[in-house]
């Protein structure tokens, strides 16, 4: 019978985990560790509100100290584990406090991918916790020109809030328009409209090859086309690597994050969640590792039932949902390199939406300004949620 | 238990709908959570602290014991 659950890494991952546990009934001891010093906060606003200055940092948080309280947890925060223990449950940290459970819950996350030039460089920033959203902010001024490193999700978030300061700035990435492997031809070809229709330069189709710099200050961003876009704030957006560091030596397996088995089980009594699980989809028959807000929570419950003994495959249809300008996508499955239909809705308006197939079957639904007709579209074409 | 929506933070996920559908609901023209039921009737409480829960915004939040 499991007594004591550690959940390792408190953001939204591990405390969804925390919280589900206690939905569904659990009584036992309760221990969150965190890395960062903060009590739990959300992601999604670091690129958006918090950025941009509409939010406060504290808005962020996930959640207020009474409905911490009331989870009835320890949070060990500001203090890394540093190894593993699988065959004793055991969690060793930074400071070195032991901790032992029962059931070890692995949602450490990941951290950005950086440019191999740029540690140490004034000017440069990535965008993963909140304080490097609070250190971008504070250099994102005009007339500083920005370039952003990266045409995915949070690429394009970043140059959308930048544009929204007054900021100038530009994009650079691979592809031939921002998003373009997740969401196909026609969706990140409006987005490419969207971008350049307020400002933003985009500089895609080219490969960035490094920075430049003056006395230990960016100056540029070098691009395979030959060129380099002069620059005086970097965002360097190039994807993230799963935090299993820690992990090497502990006889867990580790391939591009935590592998589990379909039910998220690492090994007996260790389960991975959220952005550094890559488990078994029993429906799509391969192993997955999804970077996105839904995820940490959906299979955070997913989780929660297999440490209480329900034994459940975790299957989920990927979702995630992007804010750029005025536009509010929602991407539900896996819509990349399959034939869009518009469904409901005016493309013109900028307000549909679209299905998704490949081989005759529907695999995606995107909406675009039209939140609640994705879901019901959605609920009516692909696998309900549970 | 009382229940209270941030109307700023909602994505429009549409969770709180597929989990508690007698109190939540979406507006049609953007998405923003519409809250049917303040005060939802007591066999409806789990329903809705799993909303609260899986809420990717953490839009959704409870007071009261009950």
């Amino acid at each position: 019978m499991t007594s004591h659950v550690l959940v390792v890494g408190a953001a939204a991952a591990g405390l969804s985990t925390a919280e589900a546990l206690r939905r569904k009934g659990y009584t036992g001891g309760l221990t969150l560790l965190g890395d960062e010093p903060h009590h739990p906060y959300d992601r999604p606003p670091l690129s958006k509100q918090v950025l941009s200055g509409a939010w406060e940092p504290e808005r962020a948080r996930l959640r207020d100290d009474g409905v911490l309280a009331a989870l009835d947890a320890r949070f060990v925060l500001g203090d890394p584990a540093v190894a593993l223990d699988v065959a004793n449950r055991a969690v060793t940290t930074a400071s070195g406090l032991t901790l032992r459970a029962d059931a070890v819950v692995l949602a450490t996350g990941v951290r950005p991918r950086t440019l191999p030039d740029q540690a140490g460089l004034a000017g440069v920033h990535v965008l993963r916790t909140l304080d490097d959203a609070l250190a971008l902010r504070a250099d994102l001024r005009p007339p500083a020109r920005l370039v952003v490193v990266g045409d995915g999700v949070l690429g394009a978030e970043v140059a959308a809030t930048a544009r929204g300061l007054g900021v100038e700035t530009a994009l650079a990435g691979p592809q031939a328009a921002p998003l373009a492997a997740q969401l196909g031809p026609l969706a990140s070809g409006l987005l490419a409209d969207l971008h350049a229709g307020h400002g933003v330069r985009l500089r895609l189709g080219s490969a960035v090859l490094g920075l430049t710099s003056r006395d230990g200050r960016v100056t540029g961003v070098r691009l395979d086309a030959g060129d380099v876009l002069p620059a005086d704030v970097v965002v360097v957006a190039l994807g993230s690597i799963p935090n299993t560091d820690w992990l090497a030596g502990s006889g867990l397996e580790l391939d591009n994050g935590v592998v589990c088995d379909a039910r998220c089980r690492a090994a007996e009594g260790v389960y991975a969640v959220g952005d550094v699980a890559r488990w078994h989809h029993e429906d799509l028959g391969v192993a997955l590792r999804l970077e996105n807000r839904t995820n940490a929570t959906e299979q955070a419950g997913a989780v929660a039932d297999n440490i209480l003994g329900t034994d459940r495959a975790y299957v989920p249809v990927p979702y995630f949902w992007t804010d750029q300008f005025d536009a509010r996508l929602q991407v539900h499955g896996v819509p990349s390199g399959a034939d869009v239909s518009v469904v409901d809705g005016d493309v013109e308006a900028r307000r549909f939406v679209a299905r998704y197939e490949r081989d005759g079957r529907v695999v995606g639904v995107l909406g675009w300004n039209m939140p609640k007709q994705t879901r019901q579209h959605r609920a009516r074409l692909l696998a309900p949620i549970r | 238990m009382k229940v209270s929506v941030d109307e700023d933070r909602c994505c429009g996920a549409g969770s709180c709908v597929l989990a508690a559908p007698d109190v939540f609901d979406q507006r049609d023209e953007d998405g923003v959570v519409v809250l049917l039921a303040p005060e939802p009737a007591g066999h409806l409480h789990g329903a809705v602290r799993e909303a609260a829960d899986v809420c990717p915004a953490a839009a959704i939040t409870l007071s009261g014991t009950a």
